[in-house]
C-alpha cells in the first residue's frame, strides 16, 4: 500500500466495516439487533465522511458529517426503536429463503458490483476511488435484503441501509453532491420515515400484524 | 423572476394554510382558490416566456425553456381543474361517510403540496433537486393513495412506497454517476448538477459514466413513469386512492417523470454519440404499449382499466421521444398534453360514474345514460378520445407517431398498430354496456362537477383540430432543444 496516503487507507477500512455490516444485517433475524447494526453503518458512513473531509480538505464535508451523524446514528434509530417499543414486535421473522443461500446469493452480487464499478472507477481522481465498488455492493447487498424479507420494518431498515451504500457512493466517487442537494435528500429520509411510522399504526390497526403476507391481495384478476 | 417564484411559493402556502383549516367546510373552495391563483402565476409565466423567451432565474437555480413552460402551465391547469372536481366530488364522499374530517385535512393539504414538488421538479435547474421533488412527490401521494385506510388502500400504498422508493433510488445512484461524469468537466460544487451547465459540456461528458447512469436514471424514473416491467404499482396506486388523485397521478405525475427521463436522455445521447439511449427507451415504450394493451381485457375494475391505459399511453410517448428527431418530439409533446387532459377528464367522469353506481367494478357499472347523460357522455367521449379516434387530439399525436415509426423505425409499426387495435376493442366493449344499458344508478347528494370533463374534452378537440400557433412554436422549439 506504498503511496497511498494514511487517511485513504483509513476510508479503506471503514469501506471493508461498511460490507461487512451489511453482510450482518442480511443475516440477522432479530429486529433490535437489525437496527443497532444499521446504526453501527451510519457511524461508519459519517466518520469515513470525515476522514474524507479532513483528508482532501472538503470543508462542505464536515457538514454533511454531522447530518449522517444526527439523521443515521441517533435519530433514525432512535424513531425506529420508538415505534418498535409502540407496535411491541420483538423477535420474530424469517426471510423468504434460507440465510446461508441469501449469503451465498450476496457474495455473487458483490462480485457483480466490483465488475460493474470497475470501469467507472479506473476513470476516478479521487483517492477514494477504490471504494465505489463496495459502495454499489452495499446498495445491492440492501436491495436483496428487501427482497427477501417478509415483515415491513426490516423492509424499511434495508430500504435505509440502501440509502447509505448510495451516500457512500456519492462521497467516495465523488467527494459529496452539492450542499443542497444533500440537504434535499436528508429532509426526504426524514419525511419518509416518518410518514412510514404511521403507516405502520395504519398497518398494524387494519390486519392485527406487520406481515407483508396480508398485503398480497392486490393482484390481476384471473380470467 | 417574479412568475417563477410565485408559481412555486403559492401551492406551498396553499398547502400550509389547508394544512390548518382542511376540515372545514370552505376548505374545498380555499383549494381551488389556491390552485387557481397558482393557474395565474404559471399562465403569466408562460405570458413572459411567449414574450421574452426562455430564462434563467435566482442564481440559476431555475429555469424555463419551451420544453418546460408547456409542462408547467399544463400541470398548473390540470391541478386547478381537478380541484374544481375533487370540490364535490370529496363532498359526496365525505356524505357517504367514507372520510373522516381530519383525512379532509390531510388530503387537501398534501394535494397542495403534491402539486407543489411537480411544479419543483419541473422548474428547478439543478438534476439533484430534480431527485428530490419527485422524491417528495411519491411521499405526498403515498398518504393520498392511503386516504380510505381500507386494507386495499393501504396495500396499495405500501407497494407504491417500496417500488417507487427503490426505482428512485436508483435514480438517485444515476445522479450520482451524472455528476460524478460532470464534476472532471465542470469542476466540483454546485454548478456541475445544472442542466443548463450540463447541457453546455454534453458532448465533453465520459460516455461509459454516462450510459451507465442512464440506465439507472431510466430504470428509477421509468418506475415513476409507469413503464413494463417496473409498472405494478400503478394500478393499484389509481384503483385505490380517491379518484382527483387518480387523475394528477395519470395526468401530471407520470409526464414530470418522463419528463426527467427526457431531460436526462438529451445529456447521454450527445455525449455517448450512440442510440444506446434511444433503443433503450423505444425498447421499454414499446414494451409498455404491448403489455398494457393485453391487460387491458383482463380488468374488472373501472379504474385499473383507465391506468392501464394510461400504462399503455406513457408507452407511446416514450417511444416516440426514443425514436427522437423534430416530428417524434413535437408528436410526443403533443400526446403528453392531450394524453394528460383526456385522461384526467376520464377519471373525473369516472369519478361520478363510480358514486352513482356504488362500486368500481365495471359489472356494477350499468346505463349511465339514462339517469346522468352528461356523465354517460363524458365518459363515452372521452373513451373515444383516448382510444385515437379522430378528430380529438389523441389521433393526431398517434397519426404523427405511427406515420414516423414507419418511416424510421419500419419494425415497431406492426406491434404498435396491433397493440393500439388490442386496447380499443378491450376498452370500448366495456365502456360501450356501462354507457347503455339497463340502469342501475343512484342519485348523488351532490352536483357532480361536469364543467372540467367538457373543456378538457373540448380541449383535446380543439388540438385535433387546430394547434394555436404559439403552441405549435413551443413545440417545434422544445422538439429541436431535445433532438
Amino acid at each position: 500500500m506504498a503511496g497511498v496516503p494514511l487517511y485513504a487507507q483509513f476510508i479503506n477500512l471503514l469501506a471493508a466495516i461498511l460490507l461487512l455490516l451489511a453482510f450482518a444485517m442480511l443475516a440477522q433475524r432479530r429486529v433490535l439487533t437489525l437496527i443497532d447494526l444499521f446504526a453501527a453503518q451510519g457511524l461508519a458512513l459519517a466518520i469515513s465522511t470525515g476522514v474524507v473531509a479532513y483528508g482532501t480538505s472538503q470543508p462542505h464535508l464536515y457538514f454533511s458529517t454531522v447530518l449522517t451523524f444526527a439523521l443515521k446514528v441517533i435519530l433514525l434509530p432512535w424513531i425506529l426503536h420508538r415505534l418498535i417499543r409502540r407496535l411491541d414486535v420483538r423477535w420474530e421473522f424469517e426471510g423468504l429463503i434460507n440465510i446461508p443461500t441469501t449469503m451465498l446469493i450476496g457474495i455473487v452480487l458483490v462480485v457483480f458490483s466490483f465488475n460493474l464499478a470497475l470501469p467507472i472507477s479506473q476513470l476516478a481522481s479521487t483517492v477514494t476511488r477504490s471504494t465505489l465498488g463496495i459502495a454499489m455492493a452495499s446498495v445491492m447487498l440492501s436491495f436483496l435484503m428487501m427482497i427477501t424479507r417478509r415483515k415491513a420494518i426490516p423492509q424499511v431498515i434495508g430500504f435505509l441501509a440502501m440509502e447509505n451504500g448510495l451516500f457512500f457512493a456519492a462521497t467516495s466517487a465523488t467527494y459529496g453532491m452539492p450542499m443542497v442537494v444533500e440537504l434535499g435528500i436528508a429532509l426526504d429520509v426524514l419525511v419518509g420515515m416518518l410518514i412510514l411510522g404511521v403507516f405502520f399504526f395504519q398497518i398494524r390497526e387494519q390486519f392485527d400484524s406487520l406481515d407483508l403476507r396480508h398485503l398480497e391481495k392486490l393482484k390481476e384478476p384471473d380470467q | 423572476m417574479i412568475e417563477v417564484v410565485l408559481v412555486l411559493t403559492l401551492p406551498l402556502v396553499g398547502a400550509a394554510v389547508l394544512a390548518l383549516i382542511g376540515e372545514r367546510d370552505y376548505a374545498p373552495e380555499v383549494n381551488v382558490a389556491a390552485s387557481l391563483c397558482t393557474f395565474v402565476a404559471a399562465a403569466a409565466l408562460t405570458a413572459r416566456v411567449i414574450s421574452s423567451g426562455p430564462m434563467l432565474v435566482l442564481d440559476r437555480l431555475f429555469f424555463v425553456d419551451p420544453f418546460n413552460v408547456f409542462l408547467v402551465a399544463l400541470t398548473a391547469f390540470v391541478g386547478f381543474t381537478t380541484s374544481l372536481f375533487s370540490r364535490p366530488y370529496m363532498r359526496i364522499e365525505r356524505a357517504h361517510g367514507r372520510l373522516s374530517t381530519g383525512r379532509l385535512r390531510l388530503y387537501h393539504s398534501m394535494y397542495q403540496l403534491f402539486n407543489f414538488t411537480m411544479l419543483l421538479a419541473l422548474l428547478t435547474n439543478n438534476m439533484g433537486i430534480l431527485w428530490v421533488a419527485l422524491e417528495g412527490a411519491t411521499l405526498a401521494t403515498v398518504l393520498l393513495v392511503s386516504l380510505y385506510r381500507t386494507p386495499a388502500s393501504l396495500e396499495a400504498a405500501w407497494k407504491y412506497f417500496i417500488l417507487c422508493g427503490v426505482g428512485i433510488a436508483q435514480a438517485l445512484f444515476g445522479t450520482i454517476l451524472l455528476y460524478f461524469a460532470a464534476e472532471k468537466v465542470l469542476g466540483a460544487g454546485g454548478g456541475a448538477l445544472l442542466w443548463t451547465e450540463l447541457n453546455s459540456v454534453k458532448g465533453d461528458l465520459e460516455p461509459t459514466v454516462l450510459s451507465l447512469a442512464f440506465v439507472f436514471l431510466l430504470v428509477g424514473y421509468g418506475t415513476k413513469v409507469g413503464l413494463v416491467p417496473l409498472h405494478n404499482w400503478l394500478p393499484d396506486a389509481h384503483a385505490e386512492g380517491p379518484t382527483p388523485v387518480s387523475a394528477v397521478l395519470s395526468g401530471l405525475l407520470l409526464n414530470v417523470a418522463l419528463y426527467a427521463v427526457v431531460r436526462c436522455k438529451v445529456l447521454v445521447e450527445a455525449s455517448a454519440q450512440t442510440s444506446f439511449a434511444k433503443e433503450l427507451m423505444m425498447g421499454f415504450g414499446l414494451l409498455s404499449v404491448v403489455v398494457a394493451a393485453f391487460l387491458l381485457s383482463r380488468q374488472k375494475d373501472i379504474k385499473r382499466l383507465f391506468a392501464y391505459s394510461s400504462i399503455e399511453h406513457m408507452g407511446i410517448i416514450t417511444f416516440a421521444f426514443g425514436m427522437g428527431g423534430p416530428v417524434a418530439n413535437f408528436a410526443g409533446m403533443l400526446h403528453m398534453t392531450v394524453h394528460s387532459l383526456t385522461k384526467s377528464a376520464i377519471f373525473f367522469a369516472v369519478g361520478h360514474a363510480t358514486q352513482k353506481a356504488g362500486t368500481q367494478l365495471i359489472d356494477g357499472i350499468r346505463g349511465l345514460i339514462t339517469l346522468s347523460p352528461m356523465i354517460g357522455w363524458a365518459l363515452a367521449l372521452g373513451a373515444l378520445a383516448i382510444l385515437g379516434m379522430p378528430p380529438f387530439g389523441v389521433f393526431a399525436s398517434e397519426f404523427l407517431i405511427l406515420t414516423t415509426a414507419i418511416r424510421d423505425q419500419p419494425w415497431a409499426t406492426p406491434f404498435l398498430l396491433i397493440a393500439l387495435g388490442i386496447a380499443f376493442a378491450a376498452v370500448f366493449s366495456k365502456v360501450q354496456p356501462m354507457v347503455f344499458g339497463e340502469t342501475n344508478a343512484q342519485r348523488l347528494p351532490e352536483r357532480p362537477a361536469l364543467i372540467p370533463v367538457f373543456v378538457h374534452l373540448g380541449l383535446v378537440l380543439m388540438l385535433g383540430l387546430w394547434i394555436p400557433p404559439y403552441l405549435a412554436e413551443w413545440y417545434r422549439q422544445a422538439a429541436r432543444l431535445i433532438g
